[in-house]
């Protein structure tokens, strides 16, 4: 444990970078997400063509992403992050379309009937119910991306999988086993933590 | 493309090992995980830990699973291996476990009446009833395979991401954009053609 007690900073700098990376790309992701699901939640049409798309964007290999956007892009932390939204935007849309469309219509009918709004009911009635299912894609994305920030290492983005990465250069066991240990305790404990939000909220689903 | 004309070898040799790569440990994966899954899915507690365990292996990042196990195994094609069967193992664990505790109720009954042994009922009801959701594991999980074999680069296990990360460090885009697109094919078809294969599967057992 030489190696980390002497580089404790640095191991802090590749935590928070990585941190950020997540957490901007989940920021950047529901901005576009929530207003795109919304638009489309109502047209089947569009709604069938953007989650087809969606998915696959999202299988799309997280290395062959980042290597198409090298040429594009360049290196660094604005391509990655750019390639970090494109995966969380699938994940959110998906997660935000099929909450939507679970709204009983019954529940639509008696807020008609009450004299809400379009707008009102959006706010009211159909968001709140379509919470939990937007939150469960929320867990998955936030999973997700972690687990590519680390990828994005090789397009020097910095972040955990810089440790690695180097690490496996250099054959440096401990600096390895710290980026691998850290980016899975990140993972489980953002998983744990929004599986915890997710149970305590009413109606789950 | 001009690179794809000029090392037609050695592209179709990184193709070839990536396959070799995800097949191996795609296989190996299933080996382990579709006998454990019919093994606990009757043993409500062992399935929920088994559920619980696979869960936290599919939270962990892939190339955190490849790199943990470069000091206990060293580098290559065998630790890439085990890395990616590891990788493997929870969505067809998961799904096995789930589609035979889903299975109707009144299909065992039926069995039992007729006088199925345990056996029996597991591979002529139970595994049939549960084949759609199993099968549906199994795509997850060779998608996430052909996708995570492109990491093996970086504990030296070959394949396409060989080729990604040469272009890189090379400066060769034409290099490392037909790494890229192979590999994002290769998920992509390999998604295209099992989703193919589960509907009509799906069809087949709704018809029968």
């Amino acid at each position: 444990m030489r190696w980390t007690s002497r580089n404790l900073d640095s191991i802090a700098v590749a935590l928070l970078t990585h941190a950020e990376l997540v957490a901007a790309a989940l920021a950047l992701a529901l901005l576009i997400a929530l207003p795109l699901g919304l638009a489309v939640a109502r047209r089947p049409g569009l709604r069938a063509g953007l989650l087809g798309t969606a998915s696959v964007l999202y299988s799309l290999p997280t290395l062959a992403l980042f290597a198409l956007l090298v040429p594009v892009l360049g290196l660094g932390f604005a391509p990655a992050l750019l390639a970090l939204v494109t995966y969380a935007v699938p994940v959110l849309l998906r997660a935000l379309v099929t909450g939507l469309a679970a709204v009983p219509p019954a529940v639509l009918d008696a807020a008609e009937g009450m004299g809400l709004t379009s707008r009102q009911r959006l706010f009211r009635v159909e968001l709140p119910l379509a919470l939990p299912a937007l939150l469960g894609g929320l867990r998955i994305a936030s999973v997700t991306l972690v687990s590519a920030a680390t990828v994005a290492a090789y397009i020097s983005a910095g972040g955990l999988g810089t440790l690695i990465l180097t690490g496996l250069d250099q054959g440096h066991t401990e600096k390895i086993l710290v980026g691998a240990g850290l980016v899975t305790l990140m993972a489980l404990l953002i998983d744990w933590g929004l599986g915890a939000v997710q149970r305590r909220l009413p109606a789950s689903g | 493309m001009e690179w794809l004309r000029t090392h037609p070898g050695l592209f179709l040799g990184a193709v070839g090992d990536h396959l070799l790569l995800s097949l191996t440990g795609l296989a190996i994966g299933i080996a382990i995980a579709l006998p454990t899954g019919i093994a606990v899915a009757h043993r409500p507690r062992l399935a929920e830990a088994a559920i619980m365990l696979a869960g936290a292996l599919r939270t962990i990042p892939s190339l955190a699973v490849l790199a943990a196990l470069l000091p206990l195994l060293g580098v290559g094609f065998t630790p890439s291996v085990i890395a990616l069967a590891l990788l493997a193992l929870p969505p067809v664990l998961v799904n096995t476990v789930i589609g035979i505790r889903t299975a109707d109720p009144a299909a065992l009954d039926a069995a039992r009446g007729l006088g199925m042994t345990a056996t029996q009922q597991a591979m002529r009801v139970e595994l049939p009833l549960a084949a759609p959701l199993i099968f549906a594991g199994l795509r997850v999980a060779a998608v996430q395979v052909v996708s995570a074999a492109a990491l093996a680069t970086f504990i030296g296990g070959g394949g396409l991401g060989d080729l990604v990360t040469q272009g890189l460090a090379l400066l060769d885009t034409g290099r490392m954009l037909v790494g890229a697109i192979a590999i994002a094919l290769l998920a992509l078809g390999t998604e295209a053609a099992l989703g193919m294969l589960e509907r009509h599967l799906a069809a087949r057992v709704r018809g029968a």
